[in-house]
């Protein structure tokens, strides 16, 4: 059997056990076949999760495969890197019993299927409206847009600064919970739908928003985010500090990372650093540490990552904030300081503890605490934001007529969550705006 | 994308799955929600006399965790009356115009009354007609239902009164508690029926209750035997549907009724002999939304096989049935297990070794269990595959006997002509 989950070599095969027969007939008879089930409600993209399973059980695998993708055009990476048990598997109402059908696992049943059969095709593109879409940022959410907006008729081109498509799902999640041959033939099923690409295009540096909105009938912003901000401390410009987007992407495709010794210290405690951890770890390093500045209960990974991270031997410090980068010609440790948070506190803020300063060995940083917003881009675009989120009404509209945003670049804390399920669905939303907007004459 | 459209004796219909006449089909209502899932006919529920129902109706019998692979009810006709049926008729047939609607009708042996009643529902616009010969309980005791079903004279002798009366065509619905479904059939064409259906429900008592020592359903303590459905019944079903498809004195088109819950079951009725199917129980489980697998199901198939209409599967497998008389026996499988996939349970093991041939070897090495066909004596019955919980575990091979083919009729000729 082909397989599409084969990780970077140094780096060890995907972590996702694929199914037995067996199982997939069990787990697929399972299913109770709710009406209005709470998994497909659960799901962001709303998938037909009984539906789908159903399929797989009268053996309908074309069937299956497309109820997925119609909902989902991230059908196969969402199957590797959703948080199922918040979402489909968490509503299940097996979950009660503590065994929710394995609805994640079913899925990528589903869509390996689909990966083996490439001859088989899904989807057509509409009957040409003759407008022309041009989307910025070919990731999660720019390609569900490009996909749907094919569907809808409209011709669409890709703008992406990078020279390969779907964003992190190519570069920045590790290859062992999702490879670069799932990334690529993700975003090659969108494409072949009729796409013109402009890879290696940086909107807003190489072509002026300007001349987007003067050449395309509506434009989609779905750049995502920026790489990790400064840490602020002395120090973190000596060799041997990473900034983590970049170390996971170069282990990702395989390029030098150099060595990292054998004491790793990671700094932050959200999806990238567990990537970073587990990553450095692969990667032949003794000893790998997470510091956190807040406590277990406020780590925003996931807690399967959280659970993945300890199975790889990964070791943990909670409340404890860096305050310089130590060494001369190369790192060679981190002094920290405790911090605790004030139990009456509204917004609950680390402060430090005084005198209770340390020092860390390390033979390499990697700094992990979130992704900075593309304000420079945002401003080219001429679209308004808050505190570097793009705005948007509930269509998805930004601030400027005919110009919508998707994906991480709408990301906001409590409101829409990042991840690639939701970049998807709102990808499939702004295509529903344009073309609500486009057939409504509104843009000539 | 094949087509998936349906003709049952001049009955038309956009693919071939209907409700079978029963609760799902009871109104207008229920009807338009049907055909907006997507099913490309109903038979409504059974027209005639208003009836009064019992409480309770329904027993359901449950396999371990499945709920369901058999129901039985003792429900009887439509409670509602006729005009108001009609009305809904008309109603669903001016909104899905494309949809065949089939009147299921029911009535006392009376050539006058059966005129009425055809006249009347032929004038809410149905496209043909489904005579209730089938009804097991309850309608039975009246001289209805199975009281006519299982009698070919009057089969044959109340056919012709629906078909005299009626512009369209006219389907016989038979019921499955006789020895020869065969024989009713014939009754029915000669009747003048243009397609018959089967089955309506079998004769059945679901159980008892341990606690209280009442039947189950019961009726204030009493309970009279029911109809059963469902899964369960499909081969059954499919056994009397393919009796009929081979018979040329049936000669007439079959709609397949019985235990179809999904696309995979409706093809085995097509193959064998069936033009479309009908379904009541998968319905009264999962609602009306199965029928978009099943053509969804149905479709991928198709494709998959480059098939262009369902006229190229229709009673495909037919001829494939037999007497056993004609069964080839110099044919020899055995059976082999795939290690790879073995997960050690010996439940062929025991299958073998208590209730077929003993030639299932199994020695525990390392706590575990391998086991191995000793195929000398394997005789190819294929219980142990039917008992291996793992699909594709165990194959039955073809042995190479290099003798040429010979049934029982032929040997048995052989040897009277050997010994006089
Ligand atoms: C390490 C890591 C692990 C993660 N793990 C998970 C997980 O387990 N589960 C999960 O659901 N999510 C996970 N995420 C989040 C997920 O990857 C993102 O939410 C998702 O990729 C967002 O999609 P997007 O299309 O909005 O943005 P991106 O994937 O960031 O894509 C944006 C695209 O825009 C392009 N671009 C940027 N600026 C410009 C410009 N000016 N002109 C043209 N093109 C431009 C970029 O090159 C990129 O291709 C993880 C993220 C990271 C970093
Ligand atoms: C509750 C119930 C009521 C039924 N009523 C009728 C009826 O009025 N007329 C009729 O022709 N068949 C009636 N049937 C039989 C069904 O139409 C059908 O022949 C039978 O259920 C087999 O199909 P299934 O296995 O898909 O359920 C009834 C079945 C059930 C379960
Ligand atoms: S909630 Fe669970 S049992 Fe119900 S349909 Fe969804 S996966 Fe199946």
């Amino acid at each position: 059997m082909q397989s599409y989950d084969s990780g970077a070599a140094p780096l060890g095969d995907s972590i996702q056990k694929t199914l037995t027969d067996l199982e997939v007939t069990i787990e697929a008879n399972r299913c109770l076949n709710c009406y209005d089930a709470p998994c497909m409600r659960a799901c962001p993209t709303h998938i037909d999760v009984a539906s789908f399973i159903g399929k797989i059980a009268t053996g309908n695998l074309k069937g299956s495969a497309r109820v997925i993708m119609d909902a989902n055009p991230m059908g196969a990476s969402c199957a590797r890197v959703c948080p199922t048990e918040e979402l489909c598997e968490g509503a299940c109402v097996y979950k009660k019993d503590d065994s929710p059908i394995r609805i994640g696992d079913l899925q990528r049943y589903s869509i390996d299927w689909l990966m083996r059969n490439d001859d088989v095709k899904l989807f057509e593109p509409g009957t040409s409206t003759g407008k022309r879409v041009a989307i910025v940022g070919g990731g999660p959410a720019g390609l569900s847009a490009a996909r749907d907006l094919r569907r809808f008729g409209h011709a669409v081109t890709i703008f992406d600064a990078r020279d390969e498509l779907n964003g992190l799902n190519t570069f920045g999640i590790v290859p062992f919970r999702l490879s670069l041959d799932v990334a690529r033939w993700e975003a090659r099923e969108v494409l072949k739908l009729g796409v013109d690409v402009r890879a290696g295009v940086r909107v807003g540096v190489d072509v002026a928003m300007d001349a987007l909105v003067a050449e395309f009938d509506a434009v989609v912003i779905a750049c995502g985010m920026g790489g990790v901000p400064k840490l602020g401390i002395p120090g973190e410009d000596l060799p041997g500090v990473w900034d983590a987007l970049d170390f996971i992407e170069r282990a990702k495709l395989g390029r030098e990372v150099g060595d990292l010794g054998d004491r790793v210290v990671v700094i932050g405690a959200g999806n990238t650093a567990v990537d970073a951890l587990t990553c450095a770890k692969r990667l032949g390093a003794e000893r790998v540490t997470m510091f956190y500045r807040r406590g277990e209960e406020q780590m925003t990974a996931y807690e399967f990552e959280y659970e993945f991270a300890k199975q790889e031997g990964i070791e943990f410090r909670f409340y404890c904030a860096p305050l310089r980068v130590l060494g001369s010609t190369h790192v060679t440790g981190v002094e920290f300081v405790r911090t605790t948070i004030p139990p009456d506190s509204i917004k609950p803020a680390p402060v430090h503890v005084p005198g209770s300063e340390f020092l860390e060995p390390a033979t390499a940083v990697i700094s992990a605490i979130g992704q900075s917003r593309l304000t420079q881009t945002f401003d080219a675009l001429g679209i308004a934001m808050d505190d570097g989120v793009v705005r948007v009404n509930d269509e998805l509209q930004t601030s400027r007529p005919g110009v919508f945003a998707a994906g991480d670049c709408i990301f906001e804390k409590g409101m829409r969550e990042a991840m690639v399920v939701e970049a998807a669905e709102q990808g499939k939303t702004a295509a529903s705006s344009v073309d609500a907007y486009l057939r409504s004459g509104a843009h000539v | 994308m094949a087509d998936l459209r349906s003709d049952l004796a001049g009955i038309k219909s956009p693919n071939p799955f209907w409700l079978a006449s029963a609760p799902p089909t009871n109104s207008g209502y229920q009807v338009l929600r049907a055909f907006e899932a997507g099913w490309g006919g109903v038979v409504w529920k059974t027209l005639g006399d208003p009836i009064v129902n019992v409480t309770a109706r329904f027993a359901g019998l449950n396999w371990k965790q499945n709920r369901l692979i058999g129901l039985n009810n003792i429900e009887l006709i439509t409670d509602r009356p006729l005009d108001v049926n009609l009305k809904e008729i008309r109603e669903c047939k001016a909104r899905f115009p494309d949809r065949a609607i089939v009147g299921s009708l029911m009535e006392v042996p009376d050539r006058a009354k059966w005129r009425e009643l055809v006249k009347a529902v032929q004038d809410a616009g149905v496209d043909g007609f489904e005579l209730n010969f089938g009804c097991p309980h309850g309608m039975s005791e009246r001289g209805m239902g199975s009281a006519v079903g299982q009698q070919p004279d009057l089969v044959e002798r109340v056919t012709s009164y629906a078909v005299e009366a009626s512009e369209i065509p006219v389907i016989v619905k038979l019921t499955p508690n006789i020895t020869d479904v065969r024989h009713t059939a014939r009754a029915a064409r000669r009747g003048g029926a243009h397609a018959v259906s089967m089955i309506n429900t079998i004769n059945s008592l679901m159980g008892v209750d341990l606690e209280t020592w009442n039947p189950i359903p019961h009726v204030d303590g009493m309970s009279s035997h029911g109809g059963y459905c469902g899964p369960a019944v499909k081969p059954i079903a499919l056994n009397m549907v393919n009796d009929c498809a081979r018979d040329p004195e049936v000669g007439i088109p079959i709609s397949g009724i019985g235990g179809v819950s999904n696309w995979q079951d409706a093809l085995e009725f097509l193959l064998l002999g069936a033009t479309n199917v009908q379904v009541c129980t998968a319905v009264m489980h999962h609602g009306f939304a199965i029928v978009e697998d099943m053509i969804d199901g149905l479709s991928n198939y198709l494709d998959a096989r480059g098939l262009a209409s369902l006229n190229e599967v229709i009673g495909a497998s037919q001829n494939k049935i037999t007497t056993w008389e004609n069964l080839n026996l110099n044919y020899a499988i055995v059976a082999e297990i795939d290690q790879e996939t073995c997960i050690h349970c010996s439940k062929c093991y025991i299958a073998c070794e208590d209730a077929a041939h003993q030639c299932i070897e199994r020695a525990v090495v390392d706590g575990v269990a391998m086991l191995r066909v000793d195929q000398d004596h394997c005789v190819g019955c294929n219980l142990c595959m039917m008992v291996c919980p793992v699909e594709d575990c165990i194959d039955m091979v073809r042995v190479e006997n290099n003798l040429p083919p010979e049934s029982w009729k032929e040997r048995s000729a052989r040897a009277a002509l050997v010994s006089p």
